[in-house]
């Protein structure tokens, strides 16, 4: 299936996901509010989506944008859901229960961004020792370690 | 989790300590593959709860790309999984090249196959070896780092490295075949389908080793699948997926080779799917061999420093782990706004928890090496 299959299909059975839905260098990507993300999740679950490749987080200055990659085996197509959640209270609801495989990563995006996941089973750092101060993937993130590269170019 | 506490023990009758115990293994011991920490909590000798604890490892590979240039992260991504750099290096350069809109000539394609399929018996190498030394077959593991060298000999005069490579550069390859390469190719193509062979006979055909692996560690490929595990881990369940067929990239539809796939999902499955692998690479290599046609080897006109335009995109190939892929976000700056990597072992070894319940502290160590970690990826 290819990526505009997969946007006729989703609009077919999930009419108000459609608008949501775009296209991104030729992947599918569909963006949400932080209210609706647990609910887009489990429709896109229950629509085929069985493999959770990643949950990562970019950090867009206002915002903290969460990245889902998501792969369906029975579609045989790949696609994004995205969510811009806020900077000052990072919080988004957890998807432990949908793929287990969120553990793990949803650890790695807490450790790194300090996004706050609700219902998660164990929210610890992943990488981090327990006792590490701040989250270093924040632009905003100081520490003396760091040395900045000079530009060559 | 698993949690200590401070508590009287248990004790029988007799006043002999039944009470159940926790122990520690690693984050540096020779059975973890590398620097993981197990806490497993012991019944006996059998293993009721497991816990591993990573990133010992952990560089900030990530945050240090988001001070790099496109081109200088290369090498970077040789040390993500460091038995097999070729992936990783491929992986990251398909992310730059759908950001950038790059095309990559036909003959570049085929070089990366070439040398990404060598890198697969290669590292499934390793992986053999190391269940060979986990259970004491020595031979095993001699056998199959014998193999693994004259890949890397082949590497080595191809790029002039034996294990961070740099060879896929976004756009092309660094340098085209030297003279007579493709011959001293087939002659290690046919060592290795030879001590392959022999490898398989003497491990999963002696009936110690079959009574030592097989049972162990039996995955559900529901299971599998919920938790995200890809490659050789979840084609051994029976989970009939691998990209290079499932979502073709490069040129790998021009290719007649099989996906090998297991039944039981234990050990003996996992091993033996590497095997049927290195098999299905020597394929893949040789016609790749026979349909090479001289060429350019990198794309035309590309800028001494790429500029991609703003934007988000995502890559994968099939590493010899499983699904590895790369997100990119662009800012229009020289430098990426956010470099991540989607690794297979990550997902792969947080099956630890799942599988290693139920067997004796002693099949542990074998249970973490079928899952083949490579800690630089799991850690990043």
């Amino acid at each position: 299936m290819n990526v505009t299959e997969l946007r006729e299909h989703i609009c077919e059975t999930y009419p108000d996901l459609c608008p949501l839905f775009s296209l991104e260098f030729g992947d599918g990507v569909l963006t949400v509010d932080p209210e609706r993300l647990r609910q887009a999740a489990v429709d896109l679950h229950n629509f085929g989506f069985d493999l959770l490749g990643m949950v990562t987080a970019v950090d867009r200055g206002d915002a903290f944008e969460l990245v889902y990659r998501l792969r369906s085996r029975v579609l045989s197509v790949g696609m994004f859901l995205k969510c811009r959640i806020p900077r000052d209270e990072p919080k988004a609801p957890s998807m432990v229960d949908l793929w287990p495989a969120a553990d793990w990563h949803e650890r790695e995006v807490y450790d790194l961004f300090g996004v706050v996941f609700e219902g998660h089973p164990n929210l610890r750092r992943m990488f981090l020792p327990e006792d590490w101060k701040g989250h270093p993937l924040r632009k905003d993130y100081v520490d003396d370690n760091i040395i900045r590269r000079p530009d060559y170019f | 989790m698993v949690e200590v506490e401070s508590r009287t023990p248990v004790t029988d009758e007799s006043g002999r300590c039944v009470d159940e115990l926790l122990i520690n293994v690693g984050p540096s011991h020779p059975s973890t593959h590398g620097v993981c920490r197990l806490i497993a909590r012991l019944d006996g000798e059998v293993v009721t709860e497991v816990e591993p604890v990573i990133g010992y490892l952990h560089r900030g590979l990530e945050k240090i790309a988001e001070n790099r240039t496109y081109l200088q992260i290369v090498p970077l991504t040789d040390r993500l999984d460091y038995v097999g750099s070729m992936y990783a290096n491929w992986a990251y350069c398909r992310a730059v090249e759908r950001l950038a809109g790059i095309r990559v000539p036909e003959h570049a394609e085929y070089l990366r196959v070439i040398t990404c399929e060598l890198q697969r018996i290669a590292s499934h190498m390793m992986s053999l070896g190391s269940t060979g030394a986990d259970t004491g077959a020595g031979t095993v593991f001699i056998y199959a780092f014998d193999v693994r060298d004259r890949i890397v000999d082949l590497f080595e005069d191809l790029c002039g490295a034996r294990l961070t490579y740099s060879y896929v550069r976004p756009g092309g390859v660094s340098r085209d075949l030297p003279e007579g390469w493709a011959d001293k190719c087939r002659e290690a193509l046919a060592y290795t389908r030879t001590y392959v062979d022999k490898m398989d006979k003497l491990f999963f055909g002696n009936s110690i080793a079959r009574g030592r692996l097989k049972g162990i560690g039996v995955l559900d490929p529901e299971l599998a699948v919920a938790w995200g595990a890809t490659g050789p881990t979840a084609r051994a369940s029976g989970v009939d997926w691998d990209l290079r067929r499932d979502d073709p990239y490069s040129v790998y539809p021009r290719f007649d080779f099989d996906i090998p796939l297991g039944s039981n999902g234990d050990i003996y499955d996992r091993g033996r799917v590497r095997i049927f692998e290195c098999y299905e690479s020597c394929r893949i290599v040789e016609q790749a061999l026979e349909q090479l046609e001289p060429g350019p080897i990198r794309a035309e006109g590309l800028p001494r420093l790429l500029r991609p335009r703003p934007g988000d995109a995502y890559d994968h190939i099939e590493s010899a782990r499983g699904s590895l892929g790369v997100y990119l976000v662009s800012d229009g700056s020289p430098k990426p706004w956010r470099f991540k990597v989607r690794s297979p072992t990550f997902s792969n070894l947080s099956l630890v928890r799942v599988l290693g319940v139920g067997h004796t502290i002693a099949d542990l160590p074998l249970i973490l090496g079928s899952l083949d970690p490579v800690f630089g990826e799991v850690d990043r």
